[in-house]
Order: C-alpha cells, then sequence, then structure tokens
C-alpha cells in the first residue's frame, strides 16, 4: 500500500537584509555564486563554469547559499535579473551581502517587485523543498522549510 | 540595531529636498540597515561606476533621479564610458547598444557630474586628501585612495556611490572607521636588494590579492617605489585577484610608517613569506605564450595613464622608433590627454603606432581592430580581464619590452 506523501515541516527564524513575503522551491548551492558573470539575466541560468551549479535555473526559486561573491557589477546584474523575471523569488544568506542588497533594494525602488534577502543559518536544507518566508511579530524573518517527505523517507 | 537620522538627513527622507533627493536618501537608509550601520556621515567628494551599461535597470535608475531633478551635493567624478567621446567613431558598437550606453553617460552629467570619464580621479584635480571621508566606486580608484592617500572609502559601486553623491552621505561603516583599517595580515617580502621593477609591484599585488581576500593586507620589505604609479599597479593587481580595498606598506603608505602603527598595535592573524619565485609564479600566470609570438597590439594605461607616465613613455618611443604599424593603445584621462596636446607631446607620435584612448579602456568595449594574435600590456589587471571580456591572447611584460616588442612585430622580453 502506498502511504500518502507527509511532509516535515521546520521553521527557523532570521535577519532582514530586505524584508518581504516570498515563496518558491529550495535551489541550494555550496559556493558563494557572483551574479555578474555567474548568471545569464536573460534566463537565469547559472553560467559560472567554475561553480557547482552550472546549468540550474536560480529564477522563481528561493536561492540558497553561503554568501554573494565578487564584483559590485552584481548589484546591476541583480537589478537587471528582477526587472526581467529571472532572478530568485527570495535569496537565503548565512552571511549578509552589501552588494545584493543595493540590486535587491534598488530594484524595489525602480520597479516595485520584492525580492526578499534573508541572513540565516542555512545548515541543513536540502535542495528541492519549498522554502516559505513570512514576517514575524517583531520584524524578524521567518524561514519555513517544507520538506515533501516520500515513502523511503521521514515518513517511515 | 537602529540607523540613527539627523534632522538634516530626515528632511532629504521625508522629501523636502526634492523627489530625488528622497529616493536617494530611502536607498541610503535601506542599505545601511542592511548593513548594520548605526549613523551616517558626511562625504566631500565621489566617484561614480555607473557609466558603462550593464542593462536597462542601471539607465532607469539614473533617469529616475534625473527625472526627480536630482544634483549631486559633493564634487562627483565619473569613471570610464563605453565610449571615447574624444575620439568619435574609434568604438564600434551596433546602434541598439549604442544609443542606451551614451545616454548614460550624458544622464550623468545631467546629475551635475564631471566629465571626467576616468578610472584613475586621483590623477584629477578632485584628487582626496588625507583623512577625508569619500564614496568611491571602481575598485583600482577605491583601493588607491585608501592606501595611498589616505583617504577613506568603502568598497562603492552600483547605485550606492550616487545615492551617496546626491545626498552627500555615507554609512558609518567599515573603512571609513580607523578600526576597521588596520591591518590583519603580514606579507613579509623576503627580496635581497629587490630593484622597484614595474612587474614586482603588480606580482606583489597579485598575491596580497588572492591571499588576503578581504582582509586588510600589510607588505614590509617592499622597495621605495619610483613613483606612485607602482602604488597604483600593486593596488590594481590587488582588486583584481581578491576584495582589497586597502593595504599598508610599512615605510611607504601613510597609515603605515611603523609596522605597529599598521597593526594598530595588534598582531596579525596570519603571516605569509613572498618570495622571488612566488612572484615569478604570479607574473607567469598572466601570460601563456612564449617569446617570439607574432603580436598584433600593444595596450598600455590601465588603470589611466598619468602624466609622469606618459613622460617615461614617450622618449622611449622616440628611441625605439617601432615602424611596423603594430598599434599601441594607451588608455588616459581625457585631461591628461588635453595637457598633452597643450605642450604639444604628441606630435609625430602616431608614426610610432601611438593610439590614446580616452574615457574608455581597451577592454570593455570594442576597440581593438584586431583580435587574433598577441596583445602585450604591463597591466596585471588588463592581462587578467581582457582573455574574458574581449577574447585575446595576452602576454605581460615590462613597458620597455612592449615598445621593443612592436618594433619587431613579435613578443620579446629581456627578463625571459
Amino acid at each position: 500500500m502506498i502511504r500518502p506523501v507527509e511532509t516535515e515541516v521546520t521553521e527557523r527564524s532570521g535577519t532582514f537584509q530586505l524584508a518581504g513575503i516570498t515563496e518558491g522551491q529550495a535551489l541550494v548551492i555550496s559556493q558563494p555564486l557572483s551574479f555578474w558573470g555567474g548568471i545569464d539575466v536573460e534566463t537565469g541560468d547559472i553560467t559560472d563554469h567554475s561553480h557547482p551549479g552550472l546549468g540550474q535555473n536560480v529564477a522563481g526559486k528561493i536561492l540558497v547559499m553561503p554568501s554573494g561573491r565578487g564584483s559590485s557589477s552584481s548589484s546591476s546584474v541583480l537589478a537587471e535579473a528582477i526587472r526581467r523575471g529571472t532572478a530568485p523569488a527570495g535569496i537565503l544568506l548565512e552571511r549578509p551581502d552589501p552588494i545584493l542588497a543595493v540590486g535587491a533594494i534598488v530594484a524595489e525602488f525602480l520597479y516595485g517587485i520584492s525580492m526578499p534577502l534573508v541572513v540565516c543559518d542555512i545548515a541543513g536544507l536540502p535542495s528541492g523543498g519549498r522554502i516559505a518566508v513570512g514576517v514575524g511579530a517583531d520584524g524578524e524573518a521567518i524561514v519555513r522549510f517544507v520538506g515533501a517527505a516520500t515513502a523511503g523517507g521521514a515518513a517511515v | 540595531m537602529t540607523l540613527e537620522l539627523t534632522a538634516r538627513d530626515r528632511s532629504m527622507l521625508d522629501g523636502e529636498q526634492g523627489l530625488s533627493a528622497a529616493a536617494a536618501m530611502k536607498i541610503l537608509v535601506a542599505f545601511s540597515n542592511a548593513i548594520g550601520a548605526r549613523s551616517l556621515l558626511d562625504i566631500t567628494g565621489a566617484h561614480i561606476d555607473g557609466c558603462l551599461y550593464h542593462g536597462k535597470a542601471g539607465l532607469d535608475f539614473v533617469e529616475r533621479l534625473v527625472e526627480g531633478g536630482g544634483r549631486v551635493r559633493v564634487p562627483t567624478t565619473l569613471n570610464v564610458g563605453s565610449f571615447d567621446l574624444i575620439h568619435p567613431g574609434m568604438v564600434k558598437m551596433p546602434e541598439a547598444e549604442e544609443v542606451p550606453a551614451r545616454r548614460l553617460m550624458k544622464a550623468h552629467l545631467e546629475l551635475g557630474c564631471q566629465a571626467t570619464f576616468t578610472c584613475a580621479p586621483y590623477q584629477t584635480r578632485f584628487r582626496p586628501e588625507f583623512g577625508q571621508q569619500i564614496a568611491w566606486g571602481e575598485s583600482n580608484a577605491i583601493v588607491f585612495a585608501n592606501s595611498v592617500i589616505g583617504a577613506r572609502t568603502n568598497r562603492y559601486g552600483d547605485f550606492i556611490d550616487l545615492c551617496c553623491a546626491i545626498t552627500g552621505r555615507a554609512p558609518a561603516w567599515g573603512l571609513h572607521l580607523s578600526e576597521s583599517r588596520r591591518g590583519r595580515i603580514l606579507f613579509e617580502l623576503g627580496l635581497a636588494n629587490p630593484e622597484p621593477s614595474d612587474s614586482l609591484f603588480v606580482g606583489v599585488g597579485l598575491i596580497i590579492g588572492q591571499a588576503s581576500v578581504d582582509r586588510v593586507p600589510v607588505i614590509t620589505g617592499l622597495p621605495q617605489p619610483r613613483d606612485e604609479d607602482q602604488l597604483k599597479a600593486l593596488g590594481a593587481a590587488a582588486a583584481t585577484t581578491g576584495a582589497v580595498a586597502l593595504f599598508h606598506a610599512v615605510g611607504i603608505t601613510p597609515e603605515a610608517g611603523t609596522l605597529d602603527e599598521a597593526f594598530q598595535g595588534k598582531a596579525p592573524d596570519e603571516t605569509i613569506r613572498v618570495t622571488r619565485a612566488d612572484i615569478d609564479h604570479a607574473l607567469s600566470r598572466l601570460s601563456g605564450v612564449a617569446d617570439g609570438a607574432p603580436l598584433s597590439a600593444v595596450s598600455l594605461g590601465t588603470p589611466h595613464f598619468s602624466h609622469e607616465e606618459w613622460m617615461r613613455l614617450l622618449p622611449m618611443l622616440r628611441e625605439v622608433a617601432p615602424g611596423r604599424g603594430i598599434p599601441i593603445y594607451v588608455n588616459t584621462g581625457r585631461a591628461t590627454l588635453t595637457r598633452l596636446q597643450e605642450q604639444g607631446a604628441l606630435d609625430g607620435m602616431a608614426a610610432f603606432g601611438l593610439i590614446p584612448v580616452a574615457d574608455t579602456c581597451t577592454y570593455v568595449t570594442s576597440i581593438l581592430e584586431r583580435l587574433d594574435g598577441v596583445v602585450m600590456t604591463n597591466s596585471g589587471k588588463w592581462a587578467h580581464y581582457a582573455p574574458g571580456n574581449i577574447g585575446v591572447t595576452v602576454a605581460f611584460a615590462e613597458m620597455r619590452d612592449c615598445i621593443r616588442s612592436a618594433a619587431v612585430g613579435h613578443v620579446v622580453r629581456s627578463a625571459s
């Protein structure tokens, strides 16, 4: 008999670099990604050949990575990706990143599109599940991870 | 942690000083909150790295500030753009890209920025002084201002530099504050009687950039530089291989009279010994080309060639007299170029293949006539970025070797 798919929900709090609510499929990458030179802004594909996420697509995902990296031109690239709809729906970082913050702040100012940026503990967040970001009572970020467990997984 | 704003900051935020000042302050406040700054501070100048066209968002931002009646509140210089406005026709670009790229340069002027279009604003009359708080973009300019002059800026760029210029304010954070300027990592150069050659400074820059990442490096054992251009080359290389925004060279740079001063009385987190072999290795990675390879061009002046560098180059050109028509591009600021032209210093130099380039740089836009063959440069930064940006093969060498190679038509290097 096939069990109904159960889910495991975990919740953790974080700090907003740019506040907002969002939701999407988690794309977890182990190494920092530079948006400048690392993303095709027309598609959202990761194009950095030295990055393990090469070939994955960030559009509409909740991008989870340790930190940002590289040139301040990444601010422009992120803002342009947000304008085109090829940016992530939100980004979770372990360490704050001023360059990504600028891109997200300016895109919200210019186009009214919110791309929340959260600093939180990212340990143990696997790719593929869904992540929802909300705002707590004291303005903190509430990150809810909904991992779809398979029959052989946590449901057992 | 809350950000403390002055009455004037709040008046800007509330729109009492115009729509654009309000927008710039709103973004600056959001940014300051994102990085955890407690307050803002006054700046005396800004340098904007916003004139290279990366897409519509960049232009939309500047246009919004122009529409809102925005004006910069402090003297503000502009970094290179996509065009040489002094030499029309030099840059080849499809019209669909050319229109917004030209508009981006002009829109910045409408905000009251100065038409400097140089990556070396420290060579202009807007050069800051020791201890001044500034908000600069462009990695080589940032590291030069902090390290060689002792002015204070973080690594700004992309939107925030312009918000600082429009408001005259910057977050009181990072390298604006004395304690953040202390050295963290020590590089001990173990070189016997080192000659202050240009390539030595480039090599040291490449090494400290790679190993420091974003920690403030301190260098001992560096020979006294011939001039500030050698420190320019060191900083540009360090900001290419790493995120170095400030370095201290003990006995040379203004905040490092002694080792103790550079580390503000504390101990380094890490000490790295640098040998001649390390430097040779770092430099060899800049050119995978054997001597004798056919040469298609020489590119000098990244960062922009100073007047002093021109005064070294021009006698060298007359002496070596390259006559094969191999172009020798020299990127330079328009103010420097004007001064040379007024002096008549460039008269007759075209015969040696000299092509001065102003307002832009040969590795950010399409200037080079030929992309086959090898391009020689004395710039660590150009050698690092040009293969990826414009698809050329690069040979790094001292300036004299670049000119000698142009004369014989293939790569020659005296050191090898």
